[in-house]
């Protein structure tokens, strides 16, 4: 817990997003995403940018790398001491960066890899080591004073900060970094505390989440996922959002296109056109998942460490344009980030209004698979 | 009595009691055209054959604005009456009237409707938001705007089966009904409310995609073709309740309370028991239809469950089974027993339902408004992390679509509509409900004056409320930029309090204006 950080407020931004995936794993560097986030300079105001990456630490593939964030020495030691009573850390390590101009004050960043103790997951023999990891960063979160667990995922990590993306990812070295999928962040915040852990991508186990919008079914997505012991400290939509992919795919092993379609699912009327058996599919997915349904204006990305899904609002209230050139995909808020990037794509579209796009890592046993209406789609441009 | 008195053939009046109403008819409009006499139940009304003239005795008037309301030149006037008591804090006109009447007859004091002594209506202290800027409002003229609405028990979580490319449901959803529009018709019975009424109801919950209620007075031969819009009742009295019945609805309701008079049972006067009333309910006819406050094979919430399975059993499982209670103190831990006992819909009354007759005294003092009751239920299933596994109803004085929207993001799956259909119907809350005289046609069984409510109008004007609602409704969630009711359900977010106390607002888990 960073005292007087986390708002009462529910937070509202605009932004930028933007994503880079290679679908047969292979990985480079940080430097195409910075330039990808860059081009999309005006869509933030350097109130917070921030990066997500797999596949960073694949010496310690294992190990559940947790970057904490610190207002102090004291933050550090007592947050480290809360880990370390559960778990065994196997390194720990500054997360290294370099002076940057326009990176003023900065809090002490630091990371630790880890494991559960053995003693913990017998005596929680009814709860798996992700759930462990889960409670333990709540734990640091909210009881740890002057401390903040900002990424929690095997071999990925969570970079972000108060500035503008592209200094921020400057500021961490992201260009030293091998990765398999990049997804950056620019905010634009409209209340901001200038905390570096409201800055996005929200990070939980190796979920990441950047988005842009504002969720209007805040409220009842926040008790819904109560129900369910999920407690939303930080009062932001991207929380929410990381915390409803987290239930219905991890916990409630939804397949990821079902879980979109619970998320922002087909309207009434467009279901009454589907077979029937997609019928039955979406009627129970709205019936049971009413509580899940994101409304409101937003475009989001997710990176997890098997692919990266995009999905916009049903009925694409903000910008997000997809495409592929060979095994790469490509999502971002505007057409000019990807081209950035990569100037010919052999495919570029406007991702369609509640359809995801969905890049997997190839070879992966499929996770996933859906009646053809609930598959990808879109618009050519 | 004098010779006036007699002449004009008025009984003297009600010792000690004045009128509540003064009836005043213009001289200069009045044609003499009998209109008011032939209108008005309570003989206020009198023509005078040898003076060929109308004249009106006051005392009996209730107010119902029948009688002016068809006078054809606009002569009659009905007042509150002048007749002043000496100003008192405590002793005020009602309560003096109260003990006159009560020292003359010896009896429980009766009313009709709900609760009318000004209690606070917490939906006017709520505000509703709106979008601006950071988010875009939605038009629902323009763009689709969704209020279908399940009730029903909902799994946790569904399981999905991957089947050759495909996913396919392995989880089986428990019954649903499916509501155009979140709110249904209150339970009103046959028999209270006259045939004709009953079935405007069940014509226009069918018409309009939504289910009317019963009440307990059993389900009429002639509105069993409806019964997919129905629900039916059983209450203690178990009036007209077998397996037909049971089976003939769309759901069926446990009554256990009703807001307007919690902890007691309902009464029909024999008066308003005839042949067709009988034959519903299966009592003979005349005869008083008294349901006992409370069930008599349900002591605690064990033997609620055996009632619900029992009822489940009967219908194959294959209808929801709602319980509906009143809003008493305790009712988040009730509602949270009767979901656990395995009630697929929990129907919340608030301390300003209506009813057909209820003693004063209960309708005025017992119970908790609708508000609060409905925000500490859902919290509390919530809490227990039950809320998935019944639909919450609320009931109690709804108003306006405003109401319904409030509820709704207080956590309410639907609201029950009562004395507002009745409304819609041409009630003019006189509250006379009990005295079986209804001038409007509604709460009576007098073949005179049922004749009154064409149930095609009535039909008509209920669907007209209805479609009138769901377009309001779909316009403030459009302000609020949602487009689908589940978004707006139980999300407190867009409720904010004016002139709330603290306590207040963390009940009801609602921020103050400007926070
Ligand atoms: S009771 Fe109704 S109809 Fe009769 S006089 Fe009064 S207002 Fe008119
Ligand atoms: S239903 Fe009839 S008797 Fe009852 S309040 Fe309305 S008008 Fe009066």
């Amino acid at each position: 817990m960073i005292s007087g950080l986390t708002t009462d407020d529910k937070e509202m931004s605009g932004c930028a997003i933007s994503g880079i995936m290679s679908e047969v794993g292979r990985p480079f560097s940080g430097e195409s995403i910075i330039r990808s986030i860059a081009n999309m300079h005006d869509r933030s105001n350097g109130l917070g940018g921030g990066f997500a990456a797999y596949g960073i630490y694949p010496d310690r593939a294992e190990d559940y790398a947790l970057h904490v964030m610190c207002d102090h020495e004291d933050g550090l030691k007592a947050a480290e001491a809360v880990i370390a009573d559960r778990c065994v850390i196997r390194h720990t390590e500054p997360i290294p960066t370099r002076p940057m101009r326009a990176i003023r004050r900065r809090p002490i960043l630091s990371r630790c890899f880890v494991r559960m103790r053995e003693e913990e997951l017998e005596r929680n023999y009814d709860r798996t080591e992700d759930d462990l990891v889960v409670s333990l960063v709540m734990d640091v979160n909210t009881h740890v004073e002057g401390a903040f667990v900002f990424s929690s995922g095997k071999n990925m990590g969570v970079f972000k900060g108060v500035g503008y993306p592209e200094d921020i990812g400057r500021f961490f070295r992201l260009e030293e970094y091998q990765g398999y999928i990049w997804t950056a962040h620019g905010r634009f915040p409209t209340n901001t505390t200038g905390w570096w852990g409201g800055a996005h991508p929200f990070g939980l186990l190796d979920w990441a989440v950047v988005h842009n919008g504002e969720i209007s079914s805040y409220g009842i997505n926040r008790r819904y996922l109560a129900n369910f012991g999920y407690h939303c400290t930080l009062r932001t939509d991207t929380e929410v959002i990381a915390y409803m992919f987290d239930l219905l795919v991890r916990v409630h092993r939804l397949p990821l296109r079902a879980a979109c379609t619970a998320m922002a699912p087909p309207f009434w009327s467009q279901a009454e056109r589907l077979s029937e058996d997609e019928r039955e599919l979406v009627r129970a997915l709205r019936v049971v998942y009413g509580g899940a349904l994101l409304n409101g204006p937003f475009s989001i990305l997710v990176g997890h460490s098997g692919g990266m899904v995009a999905l916009n609002d049903r009925i694409k209230l903000r910008p997000l344009v997809a495409a592929r050139r060979g095994d790469m995909l490509y999502l971002a808020s505007e057409e000019a980030a990807v081209r950035e990037v990569c100037r010919d794509p052999e495919r570029l579209w406007n991702v369609r209004g509640g359809t995801p796009v969905i890049g997997e890592l190839r070879g992966q046993a499929k996770a996933d698979a859906t009646p053809t209406v609930l598959s990808g789609g879109g618009q050519e441009v | 009595m004098n010779e006036k008195d007699r002449k004009d053939g008025f009984q003297p009046r009600q010792w000690l009691v004045e009128p509540d109403f003064v009836v005043e008819r213009d001289p200069e409009k009045c044609i003499q055209c009998q209109v008011c006499v032939r209108q008005c139940a309570n003989d206020v009304h009198r023509y005078d054959e040898d003076d060929e003239t109308v004249s009106s005795d006051s005392s009996p008037c209730v107010g119902c604005h029948r009688c002016a309301s068809l006078c054809p030149t606009g002569a009659i006037s009905i007042k509150r009456s002048e007749l002043d008591f000496r100003p008192h804090g405590n002793w005020t006109a009602a309560a003096l009237r109260n003990v006159y009447k009560q020292a003359e007859t010896g009896g429980i004091l009766l009313a009709g409707m709900g609760n009318d002594q000004g209690l606070p209506v917490y939906w006017d202290r709520l505000l509703l938001n709106a979008s601006q800027v950071t988010n875009p409002s939605i038009d629902p003229l323009r763009e689709p705007m969704e209020t279908l609405t399940h009730l029903g028990r909902k799994p946790d979580r569904l399981r999905l089966l991957e089947r050759d490319g495909g996913v396919a449901l392995a989880t089986r959803i428990e019954p649903q009904l499916e509501l155009q529009v979140p709110v249904m018709f209150s339970a009103m019975s046959y028999g209270s409310i006259s045939y004709h009424a009953s079935m405007a109801l069940a014509r226009a919950a069918s018409e309009a995609g939504t289910y009317a209620n019963t009440g307990e007075g059993g389900l009429h031969r002639d509105i069993r073709p409806f019964g997919d819009n129905m629900i039916v009742q059983v209450a203690s009295g178990r009036f007209g309740v077998d397996s037909e019945y049971l089976n003939s609805a769309a759901a069926v309701e446990i009554k256990i309370g009703q807001g307007a008079k919690p902890g007691i049972g309902g009464h029909l006067p024999g008066e308003k028991v005839d042949g067709a009333v009988s034959e519903t309910r299966m009592i003979p006819e005349g005869t008083d239809a008294l349901s006992p406050a409370p069930h008599h094979d349900i002591y605690s919430i064990e033997d609620l469950r055996q009632l619900i399975y029992s009822i489940k059993e009967a219908t194959l499982y294959e209808k929801p089974v709602s319980v509906k209670i009143a809003a008493v103190h305790n009712v988040a831990a009730i509602a949270s027993g009767c979901v656990r006992a395995g009630a697929d819909i929990v129907a919340i009354d608030g301390c300003r339902g209506g009813t057909g007759a209820a003693p004063t005294m209960i309708r005025n003092n017992v119970g908790i408004p609708i508000e609060f009751a409905l925000a500490a239920v859902d919290s509390r299933l919530r809490e227990e992390g039950i809320r998935n596994q019944a639909s919450v109803i609320a009931a109690g004085g709804f108003r306006c679509s405003a109401d319904v929207v409030k509820a709704i993001a207080l956590g309410a799956d639907a609201v029950y509509l009562g004395t507002v259909a009745l409304v819609a119907m041409g009630c003019h809350m006189c509250q006379k409900c009990y005295t079986g005289k209804c001038n409007w046609g509604i709460a009576t069984q007098d073949p005179y004056l049922t004749r009154r409510l064409n149930p095609d109008m009535a039909t008509r004007r209920l669907v007209n409320l209805l479609r009138a609602w769901k377009l309001e409704i779909k316009e403030m969630m459009g302000g609020m930029g949602i487009n689908a009711i589940e978004s707006l359900r139980g999300n407190r977010e867009h409720l904010r309090g004016v002139g709330l106390t603290d306590r207040e607002l963390r009940i009801l888990d609602v921020k103050a204006a400007g926070e």
